[in-house]
């Protein structure tokens, strides 16, 4: 005789284990971006005014952006693990997704800033404005509009690489997916499921961006 | 006063200001005309600081504009500037261009630097635009604006970089319009042009630069109608010639 699962076919507790793993995958996405964005947005800062921040910082970002994420996580996990890190997989993943949107960001608000022409930062210092005041009225804005569309680009990115945060052990979406995948087998209805999802996730994120957009156009 | 004295200024090894003195007296219109590169442009931008010099010094009213304990920032709000290229704020409305320096910088409330801005913009004959972001506006009334931003910070000197250059021909007579109205107005400024005409009608003195030196000074009469060096007469005989007759003499 077979060895079979007590109960293998889905129930409606399973839409339960499934709605919690998608509200982990809405918070280690939001955790993260939230956290890459800020250290991003001045990592990329003095990354244009300083010439020693930006050699010191060059491997840092030039490894987060070339390293597949799931090497990234593994890494992590056993780096922070080794070094004897009780923390959660939460933390983990929101620290790892985070470290990768920093890096990201920080190229994209270089550009950004890079991109407003030297004329405008002239004028603001004739008015008499300080460097910081320029950077806040003038550069800031005008760096915002370029790098917005990018930077909606990899909060999107972002949010489907956060279902690699499985392998922390982390049940975010994907992962819980899987497992029910695992007892069920019900493969396809799963992933259309979990494809479905994601998609509702991402596209509102990248309709309200061009909302956003065509309202800050210049 | 503006007093500038022995300023030299090198761009790497090129000697762009050789040692340059000038006075500018209080209420004065002074022209500097001179071919593209004889440094009038930098000369202007080192007198509010937006150049550093390598030699010399420029004294705004007995500060020293380059020297590092000069608070620049305080005296460039004395030394407005408008440049070739308009450089309105294109993310801010004409109105919040203009009121942007006197709320940061000059700490004024908002409500009051509005009401400033409004004031300076019907000034320029802008006072319609107020809500219009600058590519809404054509060239000549940027330019306009540009003044006007550079009015409400209520400064003691305008310094106007070669301002009518950019502009199409029929925008230029609206933009000298209003710095003819400036100067009615008693203001001191200081005008880098390649507009002969606009100089000798308007200008207390007329300076022409020449290699990085002030090569000939004098009133708009002696300098543009009688010139003595003859670096100025043929700078002013080439300046002269109407663009139908350079196209003539090339086809020719």
């Amino acid at each position: 005789m077979q060895f079979q699962f007590a109960n293998q076919g889905l129930a409606w507790s399973d839409a339960y284990f499934l709605a919690q793993g998608l509200l982990n995958t809405v918070r280690l996405a939001a955790a993260a971006t939230l956290v890459g964005t800020l250290a991003g947005i001045v990592l990329g800062w003095l990354r244009t005014v300083s010439v020693t921040v930006r050699i010191a910082t060059a491997p840092f970002i030039d490894i987060l952006r070339s390293v597949p994420m799931i090497i990234q996580l593994i890494l992590a996990n056993s780096l922070l693990s080794i070094l004897g890190f009780g923390a959660s997989p939460f933390w983990f993943g929101t620290v790892a997704l985070g470290a990768w949107m920093s890096a990201v960001t920080a190229e994209v608000v270089r550009a950004g800033l890079l991109s407003v022409p030297a004329q405008y930062r002239r004028s603001a210092r004739s008015l008499g404005m300080n460097g910081y005041q320029e950077l806040l009225y003038i550069s800031m804005p005008l760096a915002f509009r370029t790098a917005l569309a990018p930077w909606i680009g990899l909060v999107l990115s972002l949010i489907k690489d956060s279902a690699l945060a499985g392998v922390v052990g982390y049940i975010e979406y994907m992962r819980s997916t899987q497992i029910l995948i695992t007892r069920t087998h019900e493969t396809w209805l799963l992933l259309m499921g979990a494809g479905l999802f994601y998609f509702l996730i991402c596209y509102p994120v990248s309709r309200y961006s061009r909302h956003l957009e065509r309202k800050v156009r210049v | 006063m503006i007093r500038i004295s022995n300023v030299q200024k090198a761009f790497g090894s090129v000697i762009v200001l050789k040692g340059i003195d000038l006075t500018v007296e209080k209420g004065e219109l002074v022209c500097l005309i001179g071919a593209s590169g004889s440094g009038k442009s930098t000369l202007l931008q080192c007198i509010n600081g937006l150049e550093p010099i390598q030699g010399g010094e420029i004294l705004v009213d007995g500060i020293s504009v380059h020297d590092p304990k000069t608070d620049i920032n305080k005296l460039r709000c004395k030394l407005g500037i408008v440049f070739q290229q308009y450089n309105a704020f294109p993310h801010l409305t004409a109105l919040e261009n203009v009121a942007l320096a006197p709320r940061v910088v000059a700490k004024r409330s908002r409500a009051e630097a509005r009401a400033l801005a409004q004031k300076h913009l019907e000034h320029v004959g802008l006072g319609d635009k107020g809500d219009s972001l600058p590519s809404q506006l054509s060239g000549g009334q940027q330019q306009r604006l540009a003044i006007a931003r550079a009015l409400a910070m209520e400064p003691s000197y305008m310094l106007f970089d070669e301002v009518t250059s950019a502009l199409d021909p029929e925008l230029v007579g609206e933009v000298l319009e209003t710095m003819r109205l400036l100067k009615s107005e008693g203001m001191t400024m200081v005008v880098v042009t390649h507009d002969i005409n606009f100089a000798r009608e308007s200008a207390d003195r007329v300076a022409f630069l020449c290699q990085g030196e002030v090569c000939e000074i004098g009133t708009a009469e002696e300098v543009i109608d009688h010139p003595r060096k003859e670096q100025t007469q043929k700078f002013l005989r080439r300046e002269n010639r109407k663009p139908l007759e350079i196209v003539r003499s090339s086809v020719a």
